[in-house]
């Protein structure tokens, strides 16, 4: 490949050359294009009469447009995304990765930590509510409710489209078990998490018999049965109107977040009432619940039960010829999958301190899924990012007022989101087919960790 | 060539008894019975469409035969009713292994994780079904480690130790082969199951497949079935073979006999019954030009 870029002025001057050449062809191209359909516009006069309106000026414009858009393409733009493209190969030949590349997940982790004490600098302890709930809490749930499907559909290959129904099991339980019998968080959440797993295990068992599209379509009816019994079964989970006044999350029973409460939080510290500090107690919860996830995830891809979930997504056939029970590897990808719906459901209804069947419909399984297919199927980094940005996205939409200004006050740039993630999906599929982190590490080694290009892996069948 | 003198001595390992598989109204097997022995090299040969990967499906459990019996007799005594054992406990406790005809590799794995996977049962009961592993005690590492150590084993025997950690889809075709031979004796069988192990292989290829047969064989004691239609392969290493033909046994026995068996011949080259002795007769004056031109 010639290096367009040369020092020589020899070389600069026969691009500046060939760039007007071209600029002029353009200019001719888009002259024969134009001169019919912008020069010249046949219009109706005051009495009736048809007549030739001539917009000299405006096709001067368009030609001009073209010209030099191609002669800033040929002389600048080409040759510096060649030599981009040249710089980046050389670079991937002879660097390693960067210390942020290589560290991404501890300064990430480190990141997530640090946000409360940064928010409340930045923006007071009123003002930080904002950012630590409605991006910081919402964004960590959907990370973790990917991180939970991912080992349902991105290590075991199994294609879930009702995993909102276990969130909804969780919720509910933690709801319906703390209002009733007043049961603790602590108590309910590993119980929420146990009950999940159970219906997991319950849907599984007549389900993992089936393959692909029939799952999909399966799981996708039992997502709907969960959420038409919340909203039937009036007596116990009173319907459309949902669960309200739920007890909130204490800290381990040391300290209470009730404004009623004695050992209300603000009050052992003297501090200024203030509903931040349960939210930021809440933002370090869910951040503590995602991260099991992921450790949880990370530590089962290195055991046989993981590589056998990974396997069974490659070739399930196979699989059995190894002596694989295949059943209860979907079994237990399908329930620990559930399990982190459930934490995560019950996080949620300690937030909300209100479910209602409402928030579990059909969107929020394809949203959870898109954020796992967006990430790329089995990488924790890759979802974690995909998460932030597509409910960090919705977040801002609604920041965005200043969008009234352009498109008149009716403007409500939140309910574009479908339409703008629509858009954004197409993209990043075009664009990185197999999501934001296509390849997969390796769980063992011999000599050297090398990643698994995307290429390799399959998406799983069943 | 096969050591023939041990036979006798030798016990089977795998018996099929009246064995029939009926797919609708095709009798893809009618009434087949033979007999594996311990240690040996059995290969299964036929005409395309005889039946061949039917026996083998029937056997490792992938179908449930319509009619007929397959014992398999471990070295403990202890023996195993195939046809009546799900697909992966043919595997698990029966210790009877196979590989496949189209390559059904876990591509994007590294070739160290597919053999690791085929240790799934070892290591899940050293792991305590994942618990104790998750705890990290002690006993599950030094099972993880041992696995390490037998994935390696193989993976010198099959000659792939320098692609150990790259993904199994990117190896060349001869070595997703051996692959897929080394990840079935990492589950430790006592009965190996190969369905055309040579098909595509080039000679080369072909040369270092026997070599790694035979290895397996000796060293391990392990005994090998084998679909094949590289008969190179086939009258080199094997020690009995058995040939089908529409579902049928036509024949039975060493490599010599069945090679000049006249029904194999008929059925290989397609003649009718009357000038079978026409053929035999040939055959034998090209075996006896061919072992002059040695000579």
């Amino acid at each position: 490949m010639a290096n367009p870029q040369s020092n020589t002025p020899a070389a600069g001057n026969s691009l500046t050359a060939q760039a007007l050449r071209e600029a002029f062809y353009a200019g001719l191209v888009s002259l024969g294009l134009f001169v019919l359909f912008v020069g010249l516009k046949t219009d109706q006069n005051i009495r009736n009469e048809l007549i030739l309106v001539q917009r000299w000026g405006l096709l001067a414009i368009f030609i001009g447009v073209a010209m030099v858009g191609r002669f800033i393409t040929v002389a600048y733009l080409r040759p510096y995304l060649a030599a981009r493209k040249a710089s980046r190969d050389a670079q991937v030949a002879d660097t390693e990765d960067g210390f942020v590349k290589r560290n991404f997940s501890k300064l990430a982790v480190l990141a997530l930590v640090l946000f409360p004490p940064v928010v409340i600098a930045l923006s007071g302890v009123q003002g930080s509510l904002k950012w630590v709930d409605n991006f910081g809490i919402q964004i960590l749930i959907y990370v973790m409710l990917g991180w939970g499907l991912n080992i349902v559909v991105g290590l075991a290959g199994l294609l879930d489209l009702g995993y909102v129904a276990f969130y909804a099991v969780g919720a509910y339980s933690y709801a319906l078990l703390a209002s009733t019998f007043g049961l603790s968080f602590w108590i309910l959440l590993p119980l929420a998490g146990i009950l999940a797993a159970f219906w997991g295990m319950i849907l599984g068992f007549p389900v993992l018999r089936l393959k692909g599209d029939y799952l999909a379509i399966v799981t996708l009816a039992f997502g709907e049965i969960i959420r038409l019994v919340l909203i039937n079964w009036t007596e116990v989970t009173r319907g459309t109107f949902g669960v309200s006044g739920i007890p909130k999350a204490t800290f381990f029973g040391i300290w209470s977040f009730d404004v009623s409460a004695p050992n209300n939080f603000a009050k052992a510290f003297d501090l200024p009432m203030s509903s931040a500090y349960y939210k930021i107690f809440l933002y370090y919860l869910i951040l503590a619940l995602a991260l099991l996830t992921a450790y949880v995830t990370i530590k089962l891809r290195r055991m046989p039960i993981g590589r056998a979930w990974e396997a069974l997504r490659e070739d399930e056939i196979a699989c059995r010829s190894l002596g694989i029970n295949t059943v209860t590897t979907k079994l237990t990808a399908f329930s620990i999958g559930a399990m982190f719906g459930g934490f995560a459901g019950s996080f949620f209804a300690v937030r909300q301190g209100f479910v209602s069947p409402e928030s579990f419909v059909f969107l929020e399984s394809a949203i959870i899924l898109a954020i796992v297919v967006l990430g790329g199927m089995g990488s924790l980094i890759g979802i974690a990012v995909a998460a932030a940005l597509m409910i960090g996205g919705t977040e801002l939409l609604r920041e965005m007022t200043f969008l009234k200004a352009v498109f008149g006050p009716d403007f409500t740039p939140e309910l574009y989101r479908m339409l703008i993630f629509g858009i954004a999906m197409v993209v990043v599929m075009v664009w990185k087919p197999r999501g934001f982190v296509g390849s997969r590490e390796p769980t063992a080694f011999l000599f050297e960790r090398k990643a698994v290009s995307g290429s390799f892996t399959k998406e799983g069948h069943g | 060539m096969a050591s023939t003198g041990t036979t006798m001595t030798k016990d089977s390992i795998l018996k099929v008894e009246h064995l029939s598989m009926r797919f609708g109204g095709l009798m893809a097997i009618n009434d087949l019975s033979f007999e594996a022995r311990r240690g040996d090299i059995t290969a299964l040969i036929g005409p395309n469409g005889a039946g061949k990967t039917t026996v083998f499906n029937c056997i490792t459990g992938f179908y449930k035969p319509t009619m007929g019996m397959i014992t398999m007799t471990q070295k403990s005594g202890k023996s195993y009713m195939l046809e009546r054992l799900p697909d992966f406990m043919v595997t698990r406790e029966a210790k009877v292994a196979r590989t496949f005809q189209n390559i059904r590799l876990f591509s994007g794995l590294t070739v160290l994780e597919n053999l690791l996977v085929a240790q799934h049962n070892t290591l899940m009961k050293a792991s305590g079904y994942t618990v104790l592993g998750l705890l990290g005690l002690p006993a599950y590492k030094k099972a993880a480690a041992a696995s390490i150590e037998k994935a390696r084993f193989w993976l010198e025997k099959a000659d792939l130790i320098d692609r150990a950690d790259d993904p199994a889809g990117d190896l060349p075709y001869g070595a997703q082969r051996r692959l897929e031979i080394a990840r079935a004796m990492c589950t430790g069988p006592e009965f190996l199951c190969l369905d055309e192990p040579a098909a595509g292989l080039n000679p080369r290829e072909s040369l270092a497949l026997n070599t790694l047969l035979r290895a397996i064989r000796d060293e391990t004691g392990t005994s090998i079935l084998l679909i094949e239609h590289d008969m190179s392969v086939v009258m080199e290493i094997s020690d009995h073979v058995v040939v089908l033909e529409y579902g049928q046994k036509i024949s039975d026995g060493t490599p010599e006999h069945v090679k000049n068996d006249p029904k194999v011949i008929a059925a290989y080259l397609g003649v009718e019954d009357e000038e079978v002795e026409e053929v035999i007769e040939e055959i034998e004056d090209v075996v006896e030009t061919v072992e002059e031109g040695k000579h």
